[in-house]
């Protein structure tokens, strides 16, 4: 018998994951991925209490996550495309400077 | 084991081996009517009017050697044919393709013809066809050949623009029907309008039968729209470094991709096995079945040998600027005819 | 079995998120979190949610992960260590303390998740239906959420006309 504990160790395991990715990679790409698997622990969360309270709530809250993922990776990656055009590197150490 | 389940098994072996089968059997049709378009023979030699060149290839195919590029991505390079050629073949798993049948009496209880009936089917459908990207994306990257890469790249623009399109074709169908699932959608085709016309959505929705084609030939990659592959400015596209088996699987995978798409504009518009003059038994829908969905690659066949490939910016031109405007459109006009008269 | 198949999906959605984190090529993090994803997607199943499955499917993994794939592709993006604009490797120091503080994050959250008072729910066969209904998710969406929807639409609007802005070439 799975129960919701089951399902939100998963999801703190998967946050914590994500936590380090962000702590301890060096590329912009990465991080993003990181903060991706980050949403995605989230939204097994809600997706998890939504079916064991049996409504559909939890569903809805995923379905606007993913959609402000969708904005943000679309914004982040032009931010790193502009960089990327810029500096010709993805760490995120070299974008020290407030201008160009 | 319970007769149904043995039912079942069989049913999705005969599945896998009738969409492979039905690959071999198009590239034979596909040589045999280009030829016919070119004033051509086409294959004459393996077999009486080369019946046997298809069996004659894979055996070609399958005695090549396997080449891979030095600076290849190993893992990805293998991986790559595969995702693609699974994408294709899963797809077809929610598609019914006749009414319930117990093979004659011989089963206690009728069985679906269909592999999965799910209750989201075309929601499915959606998401392995955007998955089949991922495949030729690979395949692109992983080749580290320049050719490879472009032809990589174009195909993940290219997929994304016209799987909006091709997205809002389904939701107007789904907004017909009211309902998921391929087999409700199909069941809601049953009978004529006035005793004659089929109650086929093609009649209800012409213009998201015709966003939905256009847009299925983008997905496949097929002529005028194969720009990943451009034979004519990128030497083979993504599959350039390939060959032999892996080569065979993408190769499998375009033909197994369009007997789906096929299958899937059948029933969604042309009303599944649902014949159209209601003359013929119901167990012998799956012939109506395949007898539409052969028409439809025909009309694919047809159009790769006639007509001329576009450009790359105006097939994005195309499918931003024309295709996605007509199909919201038509979802919206879909939508007020439902409301207007439930 | 039902608990089997958790562990199994569980088993490969960590797998897959660790190596996207351990990997230092752009490319390969992306396929395991795709991975990742799919592996997710099959435990909404389990939970009675086909809709979250087929949406995380569909947006996650077959348009945000394509785009981030595009982006890898187009900026031909270099491993991690070759990286010219990196400076000195991560301390061992750094490396540790972030591991230690994602540690205790995970500690608290499973405390906070698992021990925090809530009513005792279980999953009973009656809501699965209720659940898994796309037309009940369809009717909530469109009647108590409809602001929040409309508003999504406009943060999309917004979104995209800022990546268009951000990466556009100077004229």
């Amino acid at each position: 018998m799975v129960t919701l504990d089951h399902y939100l160790i998963l999801s703190a395991l998967l946050f914590a994951i994500g936590t380090v990715g962000v702590f301890l990679r060096r590329n912009i790409i990465t991080l993003l991925l990181s903060v991706e698997i980050m949403l995605n622990a989230v939204n097994l969360t809600f997706v998890a209490v939504g079916r064991y309270l049996g409504s559909v709530d939890g569903q809805i809250i995923v379905f606007f996550v993913m959609t402000v993922a969708a904005a943000e990776a679309a914004v982040g990656l032009a931010l790193v495309i502009a960089i990327f055009r810029h500096g010709e590197t993805l760490s995120p150490d070299a974008f020290t400077s407030l201008k160009w | 084991m319970n007769p149904a389940v043995i039912a079942h098994l069989v049913l999705i072996v005969a599945i896998f081996f009738a969409l492979q089968i039905s690959a071999a059997v198009l590239v034979y049709f596909e040589r045999k009517i280009a030829a016919r378009i070119q004033q051509r023979l086409g294959p004459y030699r393996v077999g009486p009017h080369g019946v046997l060149q298809p069996l004659a290839d894979i055996v070609k195919l399958m005695f090549k050697e396997e080449l891979r590029p030095k600076a290849a991505d190993t893992w990805l390079f293998y991986l790559a044919p595969i995702l693609s050629a699974t994408a294709a073949f899963a797809a077809f798993a929610v598609v019914p393709f006749g009414s319930e049948t117990t093979l004659f009496g011989l089963l206690d209880q009728p069985i679906r013809l269909q592999v999965a009936d799910v209750n989201v089917a075309l929601l499915v459908v959606f998401a392995i066809t955007s998955m089949g990207v991922y495949g030729i994306v690979l395949a692109g990257w992983s080749s580290n050949s320049k050719y490879s890469l472009l032809g990589g790249l174009r195909s993940a623009a290219q997929m994304i623009s016209y799987e909006l399109s091709y997205a809002l074709a389904l939701a107007a169908v789904l907004v017909l029907a009211n309902s998921l699932s391929l087999r409700e959608i199909v069941e809601h085709q049953a009978g004529h309008w006035l005793g004659v016309i089929p109650k086929w959505y093609v009649f209800l929705t012409p213009v998201g039968f015709i966003v939905y084609m256009i847009a299925g030939v983008a997905e496949t990659n097929r002529a005028p729209f194969d720009f990943p592959e451009a034979e004519q400015e990128l030497v083979a596209g993504y599959h350039t470094e390939y060959s032999s088996m892996s080569f065979a699987l993408f190769f499998l995978a375009e033909y197994v991709n369009m007997v789906t798409v096929s299958a899937v504009a059948v029933s969604l518009f042309l009303g599944g096995w649902f014949d159209p003059f209601g003359l013929t038994p119901e167990w012998l829908g799956w012939v109506w079945f395949l007898v539409k969905v052969s028409a439809l690659l025909f009309f694919y066949i047809w159009m790769r040998w006639t007509l001329p490939r576009y450009r790359y910016d105006q097939l994005m031109a195309f499918g931003w600027k024309v295709l996605l405007p007509v199909a919201t459109v038509n979802l919206l006009a879909v939508a007020g005819l439902v409301v207007w008269w439930g | 079995m039902d608990i089997w198949l958790f562990y199994l999906f569980a088993l490969v959605i960590v797998g897959a998120s660790l190596g996207v984190i351990g990997q230092r090529s752009p490319m390969h993090s992306v396929l395991f979190l795709i991975l990742s994803f799919g592996a997710l997607a099959a435990l909404y199943v389990q939970l009675d949610s086909p809709f979250a499955a087929v949406a995380q499917i569909i947006i996650y993994a077959g348009a945000i992960m394509v785009l981030f794939l595009f982006v890898v592709m187009l900026l031909n993006a270099s491993h991690e260590d070759d990286d010219p604009g990196a400076r000195a490797p991560v301390p061992v120091g750094v490396k540790v303390s972030g591991c230690l503080l994602a540690l205790l994050l995970l500690v608290e959250l499973t405390w906070a998740l698992t021990r925090v008072g809530r009513p005792a729910v279980e999953k009973d066969a009656a809501s699965a239906d209720s659940v898994s209904s796309v037309h009940e998710i369809g009717r909530v969406l469109f009647t108590d959420y409809a602001f929040a929807f409309e508003v999504t639409s406009v943060l999309i609007l917004v979104a995209m006309i800022g990546a268009v802005v951000l990466a556009k070439r100077k004229v």
